[in-house]
């Protein structure tokens, strides 16, 4: 029997395209606007101003307070404003705008292909060297990975996992990742153990990747302590907890996090950029996206520098091909719509997909009949339904108390309802509420 | 047969007196104050129970009139002078003065000055809209148009036009209570204070960009030039976040800044038409 987690999940229909085509190294466009926020938390402060000459690699940006990251530049050229951007969203925020000259890297950048396997440098080292090479995590949350490695005092950690799922149907980054830089991620995690200080780290892989999961599996037998464990196919594998209790069998508390449980949860993609940054002093400056849609012309996973034009990227897939309603921004489960494709790709952009019109349009709503196919499915024990009735009213002290800052968002709730009932939406807004009102009472 | 009867009666009749002593001894035991007045204030008030005045409730303002004892920091909104001066006279004190207001909107982008670049279709609902993205135009500051003022409001003065996707205000129903304030999740109300023949002039825009991208979202976008600033004569305007404000309290309502404007943000309602230039010029050279 293949592990997984045991109370909910759905299973969405994959379209996994793109999961034969190779990772294409996408031409570096004309110009970039790097945002200065691709993480959760504090932006960055900009430190080159209009009219600086940059090389691919340098630093533009500085993390400040406890939770930020550093940014890069991911091109060469000349900086021809430093100022607000719309992002994919519309919303505006600080963006430093780069036109390219060229493609000159910074000196100390290793670009040779040749794998490095011997790690030089102590765990404190390996933490400093991920908070300047900008490293965040690379599934989508883009949480500033250097705080995950820190492990707090009083708290112990006995296995490093890492998540190489890839649940969300459509997107294959990862997959092809693992296929073609298995040796780089394993290097990776090896890194990201040695900063831990543990001796043991597990890759969990859905059971629908085996060319991945035989590819890991051989490669692994030349390091100490990973392992590679297929696992049963359902949606939201990917989330942190739900891995972990799929993996290891303890399940996180409400309100605590992995490391209370004594594991710590990094993506594949994010091992392969941690391996770059220590093995080959690259910082963060480019990832692969799958690109993809059932009428795109050109779908493929392609390494993208940070920072170019959406427009820009979906020309090379082909352009929007007739009849697109809606272009998402992530996996069609908890991504994004796109409302602006002139916004820059950033960190946190595992994917782009383009939806027919016919499939994008939601569903009329309609009064909730209690069948309570929300609560099965709900990987977290929560009450979708209420969540949403109580959000909607604006009984959030109540939404508050039925534990919605535990909801991780994963939407199985709205996937499931034969009501067509906008549950995630309205669960969103109470979430973001009751965090907002626990903050004030704070700050009082 | 009979005794059955009587003695039913006679038991239940002395559980009846024993339980009448015992709720009567108890009721003196716990028996609560409560000043007459506050009834009789209550009574006067609109029994709208919106929440305009800061409290749950009339009740609860009621209770805060009487302890007060002055009308320091409470007042209905809903019932205006009218209701605030029957209260002061019964409890003997000088009647609170305050300006009647009208709420207005801060946005006029209507289709034809803002275009619709999107097309939502999730759950109809402002503050869900608000926390995704910019909206259905490329204004992150305008209206979104779906309706939380509207669901907000209880006095039936606010409605989405189908046509423009706008709130539309009634002066004649508007009791400024304020809901619509705390309701629009982009803050595009204000209280504003009531003119004779509900004049108006204000800024109806919230667009604090600078003014490039705020005129591509909005043909009427405020764009932060200062020109109205610099045109009035009684320092009513002031300009903050490329955003001019009108001070109600100074406006004398002389329309000049309207005249200024030039992405007519400014907007004048219930105005008489104006007189062609060279009309009223004409009318000065006599005068």
């Amino acid at each position: 029997m293949l592990k997984t987690f045991p109370t909910g999940g759905v299973h969405p229909p994959e379209n996994k395209l793109t999961a034969g085509i190779p990772i294409e190294y996408l031409q570096v466009p004309g110009n970039v606007v790097i945002p200065l926020s691709q993480h959760i938390g504090t932006p960055a402060n900009p430190l080159v101003s209009k009219g600086d000459k940059v090389k691919t690699g340098q630093l533009i940006g500085e993390g400040k307070g406890f939770v930020s990251a550093n940014i890069h530049s991911s091109v060469s050229g000349k900086v021809s404003k430093v100022d607000t951007a719309a992002d994919s969203s519309g919303l505006k925020q600080l963006a430093v705008y780069i036109d390219v000259e060229g493609d000159e890297w910074i000196d100390t950048i290793d670009r040779s292909t040749e794998i490095v396997r011997e790690i030089k440098i102590s765990p404190e080292e390996i933490i400093k060297k991920c908070f300047d090479s900008g490293i965040v995590g690379m599934g989508g949350a883009t949480f500033p990975s250097h705080i995950k490695l820190n492990v707090p005092t009083g708290k112990k950690c006995d296995v490093l996992i890492i998540n190489g799922v890839e649940c969300e149907p459509y997107l294959t980054s990862d997959h092809r990742l693992m296929l073609e830089k298995g040796e780089e991620i394993l290097v990776g995690v090896s890194i990201l153990m040695k900063a831990l200080k543990v001796e043991k780290a597990m890759i969990g892989i859905e059971n629908n990747k085996a060319d991945a999961i035989s590819h890991l599996t051989s490669l692994a037998s030349s390091f100490t302590g990973i392992s590679v464990h297929p696992l049963k196919v359902k949606y939201p594998q990917g989330a942190e907890k739900q891995l972990i209790k799929a993996l290891i069998n303890r399940e996180v508390p409400s309100g605590k996090l992995p490391i209370d449980v004594g594991a710590v949860v990094h993506n594949t993609g994010t091992a392969f950029a941690v391996y770059e940054a220590v093995q080959k002093n690259k910082p963060l400056i480019d990832r692969v996206v799958t690109v993809t849609g059932k009428s795109v012309s050109r779908p493929g996973n392609y390494m993208i520098r940070i920072g170019t034009p959406l427009s820009k990227v979906l020309e090379a897939a082909g352009g929007i091909p007739d009849g697109t309603g809606k272009i998402i921004n992530g996996g069609p489960m908890m991504g994004k719509a796109v409302s602006n494709t002139d916004a820059p790709l950033v960190k946190g952009m595992s994917g782009i997909i383009l939806v027919p019109a016919a499939e994008a349009e939601r569903e009329p709503i309609n009064p909730c009949i209690r069948c309570a196919k929300c609560v099965s499915a709900c990987p977290i024990h929560l009450e979708p339904f209420l969540l949403m009735t109580l959000s909607e009213r604006g009984m959030f002290e109540r939404a508050a108390a039925e534990k919605i800052t535990d909801c991780m968002e994963c939407g199985c709730c709205s996937f499931t309802c034969p009501a067509g009932r906008p549950l995630l939406d309205y669960i969103r807004l109470g979430k973001s509420t009751v965090i907002r009102m626990a903050r004030q009472k704070v700050l009082k | 047969m009979s005794s059955t009867i009587l003695i039913t009666i006679v038991s239940l009749s002395l559980l009846a007196f024993l339980s009448a002593v015992i709720l009567y001894f108890v009721a003196q035991k716990f028996k609560v104050y409560e000043d007459p007045r506050i009834d009789d204030v209550q009574a006067l008030l609109p029994a709208a129970n919106c929440g305009g005045c800061g409290f749950a409730g009339c009740r609860n303002l009621a209770e805060a009139i009487v302890v007060s004892e002055s009308f320091e920091g409470l007042y209905c909104p809903v019932g205006g002078a009218a209701v605030m001066g029957d209260i002061a006279g019964i409890l003997g004190r000088i009647a609170p003065v305050s300006e009647p207001k009208v709420a207005v909107l801060k946005c006029n982008g209507l289709p034809e000055h803002r275009p619709r670049t999107t097309v939502y279709n999730g759950a109809a609902d402002c503050r869900i809209v608000h926390s995704l993205y910019v909206g259905e135009t490329d204004c992150s500051y305008g209206c979104l148009g779906f309706g939380d003022c509207e669901k907000a409001c209880a006095f039936d003065a606010l409605h989405i036009d189908l046509v423009t996707g706008l709130p539309v205000i009634s002066d004649e129903k508007c009791t400024s209570c304020g809901a619509c304030v705390r309701a629009c999740p982009r803050n595009l109300f204000e209280l504003r204070k009531k003119a004779k023949k509900d004049r108006k002039i204000f800024v109806a825009c919230s667009n604090c960009d600078k003014g490039g991208p705020a005129r591509k979202a909005c043909r009427v976008a405020c764009i932060g030039c200062g020109k109205c600033q610099k045109v009035c004569a009684f320092d009513a305007i002031s300009l903050e976040n490329n955003l001019a404000y009108i001070d109600a309290a100074k406006c004398t309502f002389c329309r000049k800044c309207v005249e200024e404007c030039p992405t007519n943000a400014i907007l004048e309602i219930n105005f008489p038409p104006r007189k062609p230039k060279a009309e009223a010029e004409a009318e000065a050279v006599k005068a």
